[in-house]
Parts: C-alpha cells; structure tokens; sequence
C-alpha cells in the first residue's frame, strides 16, 4: 500500500494524479482505465478540496494498493472535514436535452458508472470513500 | 498540462486542444473562447491530440454548446475512442456533434 498527504487543494490535483498514475503504470494498467481511474480520482479529490473544509486548509489521505490476483486497484480518500456523502445525490438525467441539463452531479455520475465498486463511510470523525476498479479490459 | 491553439478564418474559429483538460485546466479554455467566441458562426474542436477530459472539460464544452446554439454552429473533431466513452457515458453524444 501507498499513500499520499496533501493538502485538499484543487492546485495539487497533479500532485494526486502523479502519484496514482505512477501506481497504476507499474501495474501496467491499460490507458483506458487509467484515464477512467484518473477522472474518478480528480473527482473525489477536487470534491474534498471544495467542500470538505469549508474556508479553511485541511488535508486529504490518498491510499492506493494494486493487487495481482484478480489484476486490481483499491484507492482510498480520507479526509477529516464536514461528513459528506457524495453518492447520496440523485444521479442528473443524461437524458435530458441541452437547455434543461444540469452540470451538476456528472463528476459523481462518471464515477458510478466507471468504477466497478464505490463505497463510502463515516468512520471516527473520518470521510472515508473507496473505490475499486479490476485492471483488465473488458 | 494543457495547450490551446486557435485558428480563425472569417467566421470561423478552429480550437485545438492538446494535452489533459481538466479541473486545473479548464479554466484557461474557458477563458481563451470566452475571449474569441462573438462573432463566431462556426466553432471547430480539434481533439484529435486531447489525451483526457474530466467533468470541468465536459462543463466548458456544455456552455460553449449553449453558446454556439445562439449563433451558429460547433462540431467535435479527431475524439480517441476513449473520450467518445466518456461522452456516451455522460449523454455528451446526443448533445454535441462529434465527427
């Protein structure tokens, strides 16, 4: 397992990438699911750096760990702001013609639907979100 | 990291985009076609070297959509097979016009 303490600012957004990029390339993960991982993981970490501190600076805790049988990535975001859930919200409608869509929601949306298994807890004064994605293509 | 290279003839405004946009990204293009769009009847986007879009890229191309359904036109050109995933995912394919 590795892991990264940043600070939850948008700005080290390619910070989080690097470091999650790099984990995903020694596991020679194929370029398409690497870009899927890397919208969820922007994602998640621009989520926390918006919201989870309100006007103040606090940090996130970026876990990563590969496993090679099945070929798979976990990664974790824990942060200690404000308890948010951010797959509570109702998915927007990608049905929806240009004038009514609402941007709103999409980021969450992309993550839904492109990892294999987001989970969420409230764990100890803790925001903790997992997501899991199988590294073969399908 | 991101660049931005536009060509305009007459009425006609081609942005290429290369490189990765995203949250930190974004801003910038949004920025750049905010500053060139007006009097544009045609909007032209060269994805053909775009490597990565993310939900903030996905927001600028919305608005710029909204825009160019006032005054004209805008098409989508040169998408990797990767990014047409995302835009079928997300329902971006029924709103733009991808070729």
């Amino acid at each position: 397992m590795k892991e990264l303490i940043i600070d939850a600012l948008t700005e080290n957004l390619p910070q989080v990438l690097g470091f999650v990029d790099e984990q995903l390339e020694a596991a020679q993960c194929p370029v398409k699911i690497q870009m899927q991982i890397d919208i969820a993981v922007e994602e998640i970490f621009v989520n926390i750096a918006h919201y989870a501190y309100e006007q103040e600076v606090g940090t996130a805790a970026v876990r990563v760990e590969v496993t090679n049988e099945p070929p798979a990535v976990q990664i974790t975001f824990i942060d200690q702001g404000i308890p948010y859930d951010p797959l509570a919200k109702a998915d927007p409608d990608v049905t929806l013609s240009i004038e009514e869509r609402q941007i709103g929601g999409l980021g969450i949306f992309m993550v839904k639907k492109t990892m294999d298994d987001v989970e969420y807890k409230y764990l100890d004064g803790h925001n903790v979100l997992t997501l899991k994605k199988g590294l073969v293509s399908k | 990291m991101m660049t931005v290279n536009k060509q305009l003839q007459g009425d006609k405004l081609t942005v290429a985009v290369e490189g990765r946009l995203d949250t930190t990204t974004a801003p910038e293009l949004e920025a750049q076609l905010k500053d060139s769009i007006d009097a544009v009847t045609e909007l032209v986007f060269d994805f053909s070297k775009l490597e990565y879009i993310s939900s903030a890229g996905l927001r600028v191309l919305l608005t710029a959509q909204k825009c160019m359904n006032t005054q004209g036109t805008m098409v989508v050109r040169g998408c990797s097979e990767d990014i047409k995933e995302i835009f079928s995912i997300t329902g971006f394919s029924e709103i733009l016009t991808i070729e």
